[in-house]
């Protein structure tokens, strides 16, 4: 029983980002009938945003400590971070271990800005190509995104540590009625599940109770007619690409504690993040959420050792089989609409 | 005869074997090779040689790469009489003078493994059929390493292997043209056994994540063997993919399976996520069987180490060669290094660098750059001065024999190089296996191949 419930844990955090990542993608394809091969790339880039406010906030000046030499002999040279030395000794080290936390706030301007020069730049005269047009292009630019990232940070991952009154366990069994070490999870991977369900929430709080959510809503449904009811509703498709980078790029920011980032996680969360979306069913956004969360719990489970004892291999492969099976079952993926990529 | 058969090409090939031929009697140096400057593959000219460098420059180990690579152009550098000339003076031989290999000015070609066993042999090949390598040497997996040295075996040209630490490189996959001077999981084992003992007591129950291709495997072989010589369990072992990155999955059955011991036979990113996950869920501070739970990397870098952060303290591991070690080979390298590049050297910098010298020298002693003469000055021979103590390159099967580390996670490191601290230096004796283990079984040398 215990085990279960580890794995449903472990199922729920990693479902997270699937869900937090097919959710941009299907706001993209919903909106601007674009898919966005690049979005697995918008991930790393917010998890590279933290990255780089942790290495912001830890630039250091040297200083001679004549007590003690480095590895060649010579005297040590002491770093002091500038933050320590601006803000004093315990607001400086406080903003370095907070990094994270800060990133999510610095992510969400600059990763609208990237959004939105990428839609403007190149995403837009894509609209009216065919979708392997798309995906070839977007593709493309995620390849030159992540190998940009390589040549600036390195290809080994880079730690990026939670704060420290996040590291550590968090005692779930207590809680239910278990052994005290039972069922023990990551406090930053439970931070992880309720930061998504917050994110989530909000966009469909946006799309449901705005009158911009309404009208692009609206315009998901009938472009053509909304845009007859004198809507620019490309102004306002592009301000979704912006919401959706901005998704991406947060799931990336937050993910950088659970897993240190290097360049090619994005591509590692894209393919899997596709299967969410088909098998949720292309344009809906409630079905994203939903087999986010069911792909990532049924690929945790397994992951359960006497379920590989009993099919060898299932772990790998356990997503796609879904996959299969939903596509023959339903062909519109579980929340599918009529129509949608079926012109 | 047309007149188009007197191409320019045809004439200065023939020029050229006239001038070697006329050439041989004055290239007479040597004993038994010095006939031989011709008729194997690459021969080199009079004026240059060159070796190729087969590092991971792109994947997961490119850090890695990056650092073999740098040792390599500072090895280069050396043998051409630049720099300070770091461990050719700390080195028991003392043939090798700063004028190149035998004369020849030392230039080199480097290739791209992306560790990538297809990419890896594809990168050798170019470099051997282009570039006119005479050997081949890098790479910072076992799988790489294998591949690459079946090619050099095929070819005629010398493989003196990088970072690799699988059993099978001088195992069962073995080649006759092919020499490993880092360590592999048996002497791991060998060297990690007491200090488990000593510290973690004879009554454990070990829980195995084994990265799933050549070397995972051999390294739990290993590590299974001799921690079950002392008297502890294996519970369970499991297989994760390679580059998984989120080894939660794999992670949470582990605290209630029972197991005191956590045996991580990771490397590279693998290493980093599977350890710095099992510390965030937790199990660093659970109390198992009224013991304490422990965590095992059985082989550390201080690459990787860097990754893990603040996860590796006060975790043992074992490794070939530490920067921080003492002797005057290891001092001089370190600060050839330290002065080139501005950051000590890594253990996969030091057994690259090692290499060259070692194939440099042999070539020397052996009066030819014939595979087959130097296999025949590697095989058998003894030295000292580079950094691991006195060290046999065994005949039998290319493997070196040398005092290993084991090393701990260090609790206050002073600077962000000072991550490991050596615990114990294992005499060489201690690992030293006999030639007919069977975990090295399956496979032979084969006769050296000199190609065309």
């Amino acid at each position: 029983m215990e085990s279960i419930i580890l794995q449903l844990l472990n199922g729920l955090d990693k479902g997270s980002a699937y869900a937090l990542i097919a959710l941009g993608l299907t706001l993209i394809f919903g909106t601007l009938g674009v898919v966005n091969f690049a979005h697995g790339a918008l991930f790393m880039m917010g998890a590279f945003i933290a990255v780089t406010l942790n290495m912001l906030l830890g630039i250091s000046f040297e200083v001679e400590d004549p007590t003690r030499t480095d590895f060649l002999g010579n005297v040590m040279m002491v770093d002091t971070p500038y933050v320590v030395h601006w803000f004093g000794e315990s607001f400086g080290n406080f903003l370095i271990d907070w990094s994270v936390p800060i990133s999510v706030v610095v992510a969400i301007p600059v990763m609208a800005l990237i959004g939105v020069a990428m839609e403007r730049g190149l995403i837009r005269f894509f609209y009216k190509r065919p979708h392997a047009d798309q995906i070839l292009v977007t593709f493309g630019l995620a390849i030159v995104l992540q190998e940009i990232i390589k040549a600036f940070y390195g290809a080994n991952p880079i730690p990026t540590p939670a704060p420290d009154a996040f590291v550590g366990s968090f005692d779930v069994g207590r809680i239910l009625g278990f052994d005290a070490f039972a069922i023990m999870y990551p406090y930053w991977r439970l931070v992880y599940f309720f930061f998504a369900a917050v994110i989530i929430g909000l966009v469909f709080a946006f799309l449901q109770f705005t009158t911009f959510g309404m009208v692009v809503r609206a315009g998901m449904a009938d472009r053509e007619t909304v845009g007859l009811l004198g809507i620019d509703i490309d102004k306002r498709f592009v301000t979704m690409f912006a919401i959706a980078a901005i998704v991406a790029g947060l799931a990336g920011v937050m993910y950088t504690p659970i897993l240190s980032p290097n360049y090619h996680m994005g591509m590692d969360f894209l393919v899997l993040s596709f299967v969410v979306v088909v098998v949720g069913g292309m344009g809906s956004l409630p079905g994203a959420v939903a087999a986010g969360f069911l792909l990532g719990i049924l690929q945790s489970f397994a992951s359960m050792t006497w379920i590989i004892e009993l099919i060898p291999g299932i772990n790998q492969v356990v997503i796609y089989l879904v996959a299969i099976v939903i596509l023959l079952t339903r062909p519109r993926g579980l929340m599918g609409r009529k129509g949608v990529m079926e012109e | 005869m047309s007149f188009k058969t007197f191409s320019r090409r045809g004439v200065m090939k023939a020029g050229v074997a006239t001038g070697a031929a006329l050439a041989t009697p004055t290239l007479f140096t040597g004993a038994v090779w010095a006939d031989a400057h011709t008729g194997f593959t690459n021969a080199p000219g009079d004026s240059t040689v060159t070796l190729g460098f087969n590092v991971p420059q792109t994947g997961a180990y490119a850090d890695e790469g990056a650092d073999e690579l740098r040792a390599y152009q500072l090895a280069v550098k050396h043998l051409n009489g630049e720099g300070d000339g770091g461990m050719m003076n700390t080195f028991s031989e003392r043939n090798l003078d700063g004028t190149g290999i035998l004369g020849r000015r030392v230039e080199f070609v480097t290739g791209d493994t992306q560790t990538n066993s297809d990419a890896a042999r594809a990168s050798a090949r170019s470099m051997i059929e282009r570039d006119g390598a005479i050997m081949i040497t890098g790479g910072s997996s076992s799988g790489v390493a294998i591949a690459v040295q079946g090619l050099c075996q095929d070819a005629g040209v010398i493989f003196m292997a990088g970072l690799t630490h699988s059993n099978d490189t001088t195992g069962k996959d073995r080649r006759a043209n092919g020499f490993r001077h880092f360590f592999n999981t048996e002497m791991s084992g060998r060297a990690l056994a007491p200090i488990l003992e000593a510290n973690y007591g004879s009554d454990r129950k070990a829980y195995h994540l084994t990265a799933d291709y050549t070397w995972g495997w051999s390294q739990e072989g290993s590590m299974r063997t001799y921690t079950e010589a002392l008297g502890w369990e294996t519970v369970n072992t499991v297989l994760t993919p390679v580059g998984a990155g989120d080894f939660s999955s794999y992670l949470t059955p582990v605290a209630n399976s029972g197991a005191d011991v956590l045996i991580l036979n990771h490397y590279g990113g693998d290493m980093v996520n599977s350890l710095t996950q099992a510390v965030q869920f937790g199990l660093r501070d659970l109390q198992v069987n009224g013991k304490q739970f422990e965590i095992i990397v059985p082989l550390f870098s201080r690459l990787m180490a860097r990754g893990a952060g603040d996860a590796i303290k006060g975790i043992f591991g074992s490794t070939n060669w530490h920067w921080s070690l003492q002797d005057e080979g290891s001092q001089a390298f370190v600060r050839s290094f330290g002065q080139e590049y501005g950051f000590p050297p890594s253990q996969a910098a030091h057994t690259c660098y090692v290499q060259t010298l070692l194939y440099a020298d042999a070539v020397t002693r052996a009066g030819t750059f014939n595979p087959c003469g130097v296999v025949e000055a590697l095989e058998g021979f003894e030295f000292d001065g580079l950094g691991n103590g006195p060290t046999l390159y065994r005949a039998d099967d290319h493997q070196c024999f040398k005092d290993v580390l084991v090393v701990r996670g260090k609790e206050n490191p002073e600077s962000e190089y000072d991550l490991l601290e050596i615990v114990e230096i294992t005499p060489r004796e201690t690992v030293t296996y006999p030639v007919d283990h069977p975990d090295f079984q399956g496979g032979a040398l084969g006769t050296c191949n000199p190609g065309a």
